[in-house]
């Protein structure tokens, strides 16, 4: 592993581990984060499994009713039928806080005069199968708004969770390695500092003592000679 | 207020006018792309479209996974679910945990 490029002093040695405290921390953190995630996406993925399937068999129903409809009728009678809409569908879009991802949560409301009267147009010249597909059409219309919310809401979540993913991964296997690297060089670098300043400090300290003993060799000297001249003569 | 889109052929997506959603019917894939970046960047908070449409254009729908809205989703079509909303899915699970467990 690579270490940091950086110089060994003992400043940048308090920083790093700073440093290296913050993104342990975080990096517990973002993997909490990403098993909650996880569990919840699971959960919402095998709803939107099931939704997906109810909602491909029920159309399934309302375009095989239709077939009936545009085959017992002319397609432009037909068109004419359909072309003005009685009922007007708006959303309301709501927020969704799912561990800090924003998700959209639709809330549909229409605009109609009489619920049980959806029908655009009358009932003189249209067959009973177009009655029947379009009121299909409506009743499962709450299932497809799931559909669309459920849907994108996996969506944003695997989007959150691979980013979270290459958080984690980005900490535990390059981040985090990184910083316990640079500081184990950093401290074997002053350590060793440390060592040849002591080295230094005692062959300094052996010259000098040397230094004293040849002194008082030569001092010593000179006093047996002074003593030798004093008595001896 | 937002409003809801539906795209695809003709044939398929007549009949959601009659329940109160915006249609645009579109020929081929190269007008429902167009379509689809149009009414995107209106007011629609929904836009489903049909899987014979969603095949020729995953690209420019999966511009629009990570954003919040629009959500753009696959139905089937009139002649049967060709597989693509399920593996919409299953692409998702894919890409979060790595593996197909769904």
């Amino acid at each position: 592993m690579a270490r940091l490029n950086v110089n060994p002093t003992r400043m940048v040695l308090t920083s790093l581990k700073k440093r290296l405290k913050v993104a342990v921390k975080g990096h517990k953190m973002l993997k909490d984060k990403r098993d909650e995630l996880m569990k919840r996406f699971l959960e919402l993925a095998r709803e939107n499994k099931k939704v997906r399937a109810q909602v491909d068999d029920q159309l399934a129903n309302v375009y095989s009713n239709f077939v009936i409809a545009s085959a017992v009728m002319s397609s432009e009678v037909l068109d004419e039928a359909l072309m003005y809409p009685k009922q007007g569908v708006s959303i309301e879009v709501g927020k969704k806080n799912v561990m800090s991802v924003n998700v959209p949560v639709f809330d549909f409301t229409t605009t109609t005069d009489d619920a049980s009267n959806i029908y655009p147009y009358g009932f003189a010249n249209t067959s009973g199968e177009l009655d029947s597909a379009i009121k299909n059409l409506s009743e499962i219309f709450p299932s497809l708004l799931k559909l669309a919310a459920l849907e994108k809401e996996v969506q944003l979540l695997a989007a959150e969770i691979e980013k979270t993913r290459r958080r984690v991964n980005a900490l535990e296997y390059v981040m985090i390695p990184q910083f316990q690297e640079t500081i184990k060089y950093i401290q074997m670098k002053l350590d060793e500092n440390e060592r040849g300043n002591q080295t230094r400090l005692m062959k300094v300290k052996d010259m000098m003592v040397q230094e004293a003993i040849l002194e008082k060799v030569e001092n010593n000297k000179i006093a047996i000679e002074e003593y030798k001249r004093e008595h001896l003569n | 207020m937002y409003r809801i889109g539906v795209i695809g052929d003709k044939q398929s997506v007549k009949g959601f006018k009659a329940v109160g959603l915006d249609v645009f019917d579109c020929l081929n894939s190269d007008e429902a792309k167009k379509t689809l970046r149009k009414i995107a960047k209106e007011d629609y908070a929904i836009i489903y479209v049909t899987e014979n449409m969603c095949k020729d254009i995953m690209d420019v729908i999966n511009e629009y996974n990570s954003v919040r809205l629009p959500a753009i989703i696959p139905i089937p079509g009139m002649d049967g679910s060709i597989g693509i909303g399920s593996s919409r899915i299953k692409k998702a699970v894919e890409k979060a945990v790595g593996a197909d467990i769904i």
